[in-house]
């Protein structure tokens, strides 16, 4: 049977000319580029194909008439790579635009602010200037930085805008009000034929901090597009029956009603309910639990959960009620409403900030007026002060450091989903995990391996290759030559044969090579024979913890946390586990509204609680936390509610973001802290009357230096800490 | 001082044109992809030496 690709739900079409966007795995150099694009374009009917190397992507277009996605994917594999397909998500678009509008306007004010500066240093050396002179610059300035202004201040202005309208206060609000004031009286004071103006202070304002958000939206849209890229390689596809072809298509484009054939091996790609077939499911994504369930037909199945021996037709159903997905849709949608919004650090600096830097100004001209001063004079000294303030260093303090540390954890393998996952991360006194997939390994691995004979395992191994049933692979990871026998048949269900020097080997259930049946079954072990030439092994795979569990868990206990395993596996499967890690509060056979109940338990004494979870049934306990995170194994629900996806076999991520968020956190209070000490000591000058504009400009400029500098901290002392295994498809992280 | 009447809007023109070619580069998205821009430099085999239009074609 020939089974057909069919991608349409990734190709947007235009004018008869078919566009796709790919992920693509393994370019690693210049040559990559050229192989893939030149390899495509020599294809008849492909029109345009272009790497983008930075985020490790391709688009192709072609012309429909004469090739098919297929094709090109095929092309692509001949010429030696691995593509996914994927849509590219709204947001993703979006954010770009938005990218690009930022840099437009970091353009527009650099430039304002170098050519100002250039007329006002003019100014400041100039004593022996006339007045029709500095007229002339001061002028000159107001038609630089007037429409510079109103063009680049216009990120600010809109979020100030939507700030007051929501009635609240951001950082964004006193910025605006600053910049404005400190324009409306330069362009006053130039009119009067004053000798001081404001413009260079207003533009390199606006500058610093179009620098300070650009970074930290481009370390976003970098995380973003990485993770993407994963979750692209993740797409599962589905063998679906249309009529009686069978068409392979991604998971996301089945619908319900859709019949689907489900291969050993395969994981299920969507619910539904088993039409024919019989067969072993292994349910330790969806629940948690190791062993494996029997089905039939009739029996419902969930996507994630993935096929062991036999072949399943199955239908697909939407989630009806009292099903898994329900209850765990049902509870997530509670967890994520009663989620208290988390006040950012910047937000509630603002709220504090804000108000007395108002009154402060306030005080000044009612201040000066009592003193005897003109009602100009205090207005100016106000306006001075209000400049003065203006919180660049502030508003440069926390996003600066948030960018250095998501480039830090991005290093070590942690791609954060959410803005404020640092300042969240710093907070967790209490972490829960989840035992399946996320202590240990999402796939089982041999536990026998030492006490069987290295030439038997390696042929074992070297056999498993040929073979898709799930537990082949465990014993394939065992091969030290990565190299399949030629000639090797599976038969599916049962196992798979091929001769090695002369004599038939078999690897497989017990009975294909010709064993009996000892009928002794541990829960959550699997067996797997193999029988080479009259000799015969026992291979036995279980479910084994991360290689660097015991000292992650250990090191997570040095920093004082207190810890705990919540699974949905037995009891008796979960106690050994928490005993090898001298974890004592563990629960096991929690289902997804007892998990939440724990967490609700553990807020309610006050605690913050870190879930680390990867199956559907920790998707309510994970939005129900303080802060989140999922392997990138982890089911889509629950990575989508996740805080913070980790890479890689070890658990050693967990650790890291809970180190660089408290090393983060530590320098975005230092940095507070220097922007309060800042402004006692400006704040003063201002109130005085003293602040020239060359003082305005050099306090704004150095202290904004100073903060950023302090930022860069976050960078060290990840001690005791190795560099990650590089996954594949991740681009480079800004530095 | 009178020199100042034309030098700074000549210092001002030449800083316009520095923003302009900027944002004409945004435009034309050379900045999408700044690894591979890069990469690309090294190889030059977009100067094939059998591309007739490249060398002769000029009037």
């Amino acid at each position: 049977m020939t089974e057909t690709l069919d991608l349409s739900i990734f190709v947007k079409r235009h004018d008869g000319t078919a566009h796709i966007e790919l992920a693509v795995e393994d370019i690693g150099c210049a040559s990559c580029i050229r192989k893939i694009e030149d390899g495509l374009k020599k294809i008849p009917g492909i029109v345009e194909a272009r790497v983008n190397f930075t985020n490790r992507r391709l688009t192709v277009d072609w012309r429909e008439d004469e090739l098919g996605a297929g094709d090109v994917m095929s092309a692509l594999a001949r010429i030696g790579y691995r593509a996914h397909p994927f849509e590219p998500e709204r947001a993703e678009a979006e954010e770009a635009l938005y990218a690009r509008w930022l840099v437009k306007c970091l353009a527009v004010a650099g430039f304002a602010a170098m050519n100002v500066m250039l007329l006002s240093v003019a100014v400041w050396s100039g004593t022996d200037m006339d007045q029709d002179t500095r007229d002339f610059f001061h002028w000159l300035s107001a038609l630089i930085a007037l429409p510079c202004a109103a063009y680049a201040g216009q990120p600010f202005f809109q979020s100030a805008v939507k700030a007051i309208r929501a009635r609240q206060l951001n950082m964004d609000v006193p910025i605006s009000l600053g910049v404005l004031l400190a324009l409306g009286m330069s362009l006053v004071e130039t009119a009067g034929h004053a000798e001081h103006a404001y413009f260079d202070s207003a533009t390199m304002l606006l500058f610093f901090l179009l620098c300070g958000r650009t970074l930290d939206h481009a370390m976003r849209r970098k995380t973003r597009a990485v993770a993407t890229n994963l979750a692209a390689l993740k797409t599962e596809f589905a063998h679906r029956f249309d009529g009686s072809e069978l068409v392979q298509v991604p998971a996301a484009a089945l619908k319900t009603g859709d019949r689907l054939l489900v291969r050993s091996g395969d994981r299920v790609p969507a619910d539904g309910i088993v039409l024919s077939g019989t067969s072993e499911i292994d349910e330790s994504l969806v629940t948690g639990e190791t062993t494996l369930r029997d089905v039939g037909a009739g029996a419902a199945i969930h996507a994630g959960a993935v096929n062991f021996s036999g072949t399943l037709t199955m239908r697909v159903t939407a989630a009806g009620t009292g099903t898994l997905i329900d209850e765990v849709e049902r509870l997530l949608e509670k967890a994520v409403t009663a989620k208290s919004r988390y006040v950012r650090l910047a937000d509630r600096a603002a709220r504090l900030y804000a108000p007395v830097v108002h009154a402060t100004a306030a005080l000044t001209v009612i201040g000066w007026l009592a003193a005897g001063a003109s009602v100009h004079d205090s207005i100016i000294t106000a306006i001075a002060v209000l400049i003065i303030t203006c919180p660049c260093a502030l508003a440069l303090a926390i996003p600066t450091v948030q960018v250095v540390a998501s480039g830090v954890l991005f290093r070590a393998g942690v791609i954060l989903n959410s803005g404020d996952a640092i300042e969240r991360f710093a907070e967790v006194d209490t972490v829960v995990f989840d035992k399946t997939g996320t202590l240990t390994l999402p796939e089982p691995r041999v536990d026998n391996a030492a006490a069987i004979d290295p030439a038997m395992l390696e042929r074992a191994a070297r056999l498993a290759l040929s073979s898709r049933h799930p537990l082949a692979a465990s014993v394939a990871s065992e091969a030290r030559e990565r190299q399949p026998f030629e000639g090797a048949i599976e038969e599916p269900g049962q196992g798979v044969r091929a001769l090695i020097d002369g004599s038939e080997a078999r690897l497989g259930s017990l009975a294909f090579c010709g064993m009996t049946d000892t009928g002794l079954h541990e829960p959550g072990v699997s067996t797997i024979a193999f029988a080479h030439a009259g000799r015969e092994v026992l291979l036995t795979a279980r479910q084994s913890l991360r290689p660097d569990a015991e000292k992650t868990i250990a090191a997570l206990r040095a920093f004082g946390l207190d810890l705990m395993i919540l699974s949905g596996d037995r009891p008796d499967a979960v106690a050994p586990i928490a005993r090898t890690l001298s974890i004592a509060n563990w629960r096991g056979g929690a289902d997804p509204a007892e998990k939440i109940a724990a967490i609700e338990a553990l807020k309610a004494q006050g605690r913050r609680v870190l879930v680390v979870g990867d199956g559907l049934n920790d998707a309510p306990a994970l939005a129900a936390a303080h802060v989140s995170m999922s392997p990138i194994s982890a089911a889509d629900i629950t990575q989508a509610h996740a805080d913070a996806v980790f890479l890689g076999v070890r658990l050693q991520p967990v650790w890291d973001a809970i180190a660089v968020s408290r090393r983060a956190r530590r320098v975005m209070r230092q940095n507070l802290w220097f922007a309060v000490l800042y402004n006692a000591v400006a704040v003063p000058i201002a109130i005085l009357g003293l602040v020239t504009p060359l003082i305005a400009a050099a306090a704004m400029s150095g202290s904004s230096v100073l903060v950023t500098l302090n930022a860069l901290r976050a960078r060290f002392g990840r001690e005791g800490s190795h560099a990650a295994e590089t996954p594949a498809l991740t681009a480079r992280a800004a530095s | 001082m009178t020199v100042l009447i034309y030098l700074v809007p000549a210092a001002l023109a030449l800083g316009l044109t520095g923003l302009v070619a900027f944002l004409w580069s945004l435009r034309s998205r050379q900045y999408d992809d700044m690894e591979g821009a890069a990469l690309r430099v090294l190889s030059d085999d977009d100067l094939a030496p059998s591309d007739e239009s490249y060398s002769t074609d000029a009037p």
